[in-house]
């Protein structure tokens, strides 16, 4: 098939370089796609949306109906990283996720790196997700984060930058594998031979990770997946991960806690469990400790947690680390707790409770990027340059009367992926969010959740808000030419 | 099994084989008034009694007649037993246990629903109702046929099971005691072409016809009466369906034969031995109606018991609350 050319512009594409010729990492997959049939991209396109459609991978949409259901939006052509870049993302996040680890036990704890002055004080005991239900706590292994999904971008100048971390409940990992699926199913003959690192085991190191940071003590643990129900917008990935993982998916009035352990209720009576992979925030965990009102959680469960009896995964309070301030530090972090510089750098980003640097931000709003401290899923943005005059004067207000709850970060030029649009190859924004485990070691599933900018020009991937998404390939080093003939031969018949 | 899980898988099978029994009556009864004047014409009340739900339907629509017994029992989304509601409520339950059934069942279900939505929309279906009612039928008959291949003889097979043969027997024994009692004051002209048509409509409605005459030959009323409520190997009578229901509690229970160990067991166990040792002349004698009358009686207070001993049992006040997928179907025998 024919390839649009691309315009030449300063954004970063991660398929072509600037002279419109693939990059190597892409060289092999572009010579496969030249040589597909006049339409057969769309074809294999919309086979890909049907089957998503019947297999039922959606996601739920708030604000309109309750949980809509929207079938989860994936472009055929994929993200393309070669190994040597790959090893660096990946001792950057392993890196970043052992230091994060220590900081909130450390902040739970001693709060030694507040003695030493590393970070501030100030900046800790206001965080709003910091729980003091948790001081003096030390979960199993000494683990706080089991699971992180991190967001990487990768800017004009071709650096890739940690835009942000997600240690509370971050989501996306089901869609990662049964992208991959689909990618295998509507797309073999170009998939095949292409030596991509394989994620299908990540279901397996998951269940690994909880396991391996049950409560001391317990010889064959039992897991389960904690989930509001199916009306959260995750619903699909907390039934794939279980079901995956062979455990019980339940929901709070599943359990119940008793006599200092936590039971599911079973057909044939009480069952305890030990581990909880909850994708329940810490506020609707458990009513007698955090929200009272909460009719999702289990009375009760956080003291259960506290006294080593069962191990919540993540464990409550980790989303102290994950405050966009906080944010700001993490390669202090990284220092203070390992000794090293941060292999991945994070995004500049002021601190408007700093007040040399809020006037920076005031005087530049229109130019930077702001955002509340607090949010996910990109709510309460302020994207300076497309922004109106009105809008930033209330964001000015918003910052003015509350400064610690912002903070604003240049405006990034997210490289671009050739996305299937019509009848053609047209660049859009991407960005990636990799999922990082963390229980006896630290595994970083190679590649993970491509997101993807549909709207031309646009750099708003969230799915919630008209975002796909993309398989992300890894590539393993070297080909071996016979894999090479052998796929293009399967080629010839497709 | 989690108690919501085993609620979940149990009403998921109920709710699919209610909207399959739903399609085989409309099937039959279309093909029976096509072609008759007015001695079939009033063929689409009885379809109403069958499902059990005369009194809403009047309610809404008054008098019966073709074209809203077909939108009442296919469509309305306020009837909770018309199809469409059956495969949604089926499809919610199978989306909170995703995790516990094989994948091939839940796409397959999922397929079914989006079946169902998309003729809900098409202003065809309702002229020509057979071929959706066929599909319906067979995307059952998938789902069922998927289970049987993939799912693991497991708690969660049994009370799927339990759960599609209990709704099964109900509506087999609905057709017996609504049908019957409409052709019967006609069985005078017993073997007139017409009757034959109309008691083959009968043994059609429960997919009975084939395996009826390979056993029968001639269809006479006892016959028909006797095949559908007592026979042992056909897999739609009211008796098989009780017997194999009864296994599966016994297999989640892990109790004895002849033993019991709560009281839905207890009940089932006396609905079994009660129609092993009746016979077709007993039931004429005590009068059919009657007896089906007993028998769906006794039928829903096992139901309930299962509900009792395995779903809620466990559960305090405020969490038998949040089980809004199956509260529509506690009206369903009335």
């Amino acid at each position: 098939m024919r390839l649009a050319p691309y315009q030449y512009s300063e954004i970063f594409d991660e398929m072509f370089a600037p002279d419109g010729s693939p990059r190597a990492s892409g060289k092999l997959f572009v010579e496969r796609l030249q040589t597909l049939t006049e339409g057969s991209l769309q074809q294999r396109q919309k086979a890909a949306d049907i089957s998503l459609q019947n297999m039922g991978i959606t996601f739920n949409v708030y604000g309109h109906e309750a949980g809509t259901e929207k079938v989860w939006p994936f472009d055929l052509l994929p993200r393309i990283i070669d190994a040597d870049e790959w090893k660096t993302i990946e001792s950057g996040l392993k890196q970043r996720i052992h230091a994060l680890n220590l900081f909130i036990d450390d902040i739970y704890n001693e709060c030694k790196i507040i003695k030493d002055g590393a970070v501030p004080e100030e900046l800790v005991q206001t965080s709003k997700t910091l729980r003091s239900q948790c001081k003096g706590f030390h979960p199993p292994q000494g683990v706080w984060c089991h699971i992180t999904g991190v967001d990487l971008i990768r800017d004009q100048d071709g650096q890739i930058y940690v835009l942000e971390d997600n240690l509370r409940c971050p989501s996306g990992v089901s869609y990662v594998l049964e992208n991959r699926e689909l990618m295998k199913r509507t797309f073999a003959p170009v998939f095949q031979g292409m030596s991509v690192a394989p994620i299908e085991d990540y279901n397996e190191q998951l269940l690994k990770t909880l396991l391996d940071c049950a409560p001391e003590g317990v010889n064959d643990p039992t897991a389960v997946v904690l989930t509001p129900g199916i009306y959260n917008s995750a619903y699909f990935e907390h039934t794939f991960l279980a079901q995956q993982m062979g455990v019980e998916l339940v929901q709070g009035p599943d359990l119940v806690v008793e006599n200092g352990y936590v039971f599911m209720k079973t057909t044939k009576g009480l069952r305890r469990v030990d581990v909880i992979y909850r994708r329940i925030d810490d506020d609707f965990l458990d009513p007698k400790n955090f929200r009272p009102d909460s009719a999702l959680g289990v009375d009760h469960l956080m003291d259960v947690c506290r006294a080593g009896r069962v191990t919540l995964a993540n464990a409550p309070g980790t989303g102290v680390a994950d405050d966009k301030a906080v944010y700001a530090y993490v390669p202090d972090i990284i220092k203070y707790y390992l000794g090293e510089e941060a292999i991945l750098p994070n995004v500049p980003t002021f601190l408007c409770s700093d007040a040399k640097q809020r006037e920076h931000v005031l005087a530049n709003l229109d130019k930077l990027v702001v955002k509340p401290t607090n949010e996910s899923g990109g709510y309460g943005i302020l994207m300076g340059p497309h922004s109106s005059q009105e809008e930033r004067d209330k964001t000015a207000a918003a910052i003015r009367s509350n400064p610690r709850e912002w903070i604003a970060q240049p405006m990034l030029k997210l490289s671009t992926v050739p996305t299937l649009v019509g009848d053609e190859l047209q660049p859009r924004h991407v960005d990636l969010r990799p999922f990082v485990l963390c229980g006896k070691e630290i595994y970083v599933m190679p590649g993970g959740l491509t997101r993807v900018a549909l709207r031309e020009g646009s750099m708003v991937v969230n799915s919630s808000q008209g975002g796909g998404s993309k398989d992300t390939w890894i590539l393993r080093n070297g080909h071996s030419q016979t894999e090479i003939n052998h796929a293009a031969t399967a080629l010839e018949k497709f | 099994m989690l108690s919501r899980v085993a609620s979940s898988v149990y009403w998921l099978s109920r709710y699919v084989e209610r909207a399959e029994n739903v399609a085989r009556f409309i099937d039959v009864n279309y093909n029976l008034t096509l072609g008759e004047s007015d001695t079939l014409g009033d063929q689409w009340a009885p379809l109403v009694y069958t499902t059990g739900d005369q009194i809403p339907y009047e309610k809404r629509y008054g008098a019966p007649n073709r074209d809203h017994v077909l939108k009442f029992l296919l469509f309305d989304e306020k009837n909770s037993n018309s199809i469409i509601s059956c495969v949604s409520y089926a499809r919610e339950n199978a989306r909170t246990i995703r995790e516990i059934i094989p994948a091939v069942m839940w796409e397959q279900l999922n397929q079914f629903y989006f079946m169902v939505r998309s003729a809900a929309t098409n202003p065809a279906t309702l002229d020509q109702p057979q071929e959706f009612c066929e599909r319906v039928r067979l995307a059952s008959h998938m789902l069922v046929g998927a289970t049987e291949a993939t799912m693991s003889r497991g708690e969660a097979w049994h009370f799927s099971r339990v759960g599609r043969l209990i709704e099964r027997a109900d509506k087999t024994s609905r057709i017996v005691d609504v049908q019957y009692y409409i052709l019967l004051p006609d069985a005078r002209d017993v073997g007139s072409a017409l009757d034959v048509v109309r008691w083959s409509a009968l043994l059609r409605s429960a997919s009975a016809l084939a395996m009826y005459r390979r056993q029968y030959g001639k269809i006479t009323p006892n016959s028909v009466a006797n095949f559908l409520i007592l026979d042992t190997q056909f897999p739609r009578a009211m008796h098989f369906c009780v017997r194999k229901a009864q296994e599966s509690l016994r297999c989640i229970t892990g109790s004895q034969t002849g033993t019991f160990i709560n009281l839905a067991e207890q009940r089932m166990g006396l609905l079994c031995s009660n129609m092993d040792y009746t016979s077709v002349e007993d039931i004429i004698q005590q009068g059919l109606h009657q007896y089906i009358d007993g028998f769906q009686k006794q039928l829903n207070s096992v139901g309930k018991a299962i509900q009792e001993d395995f779903f809620t049992s466990q559960q305090s006040q405020s969490q038998s609350q949040s089980q809004t997928v199956n509260e529509n179907s506690q009206s369903q025998t009335s």
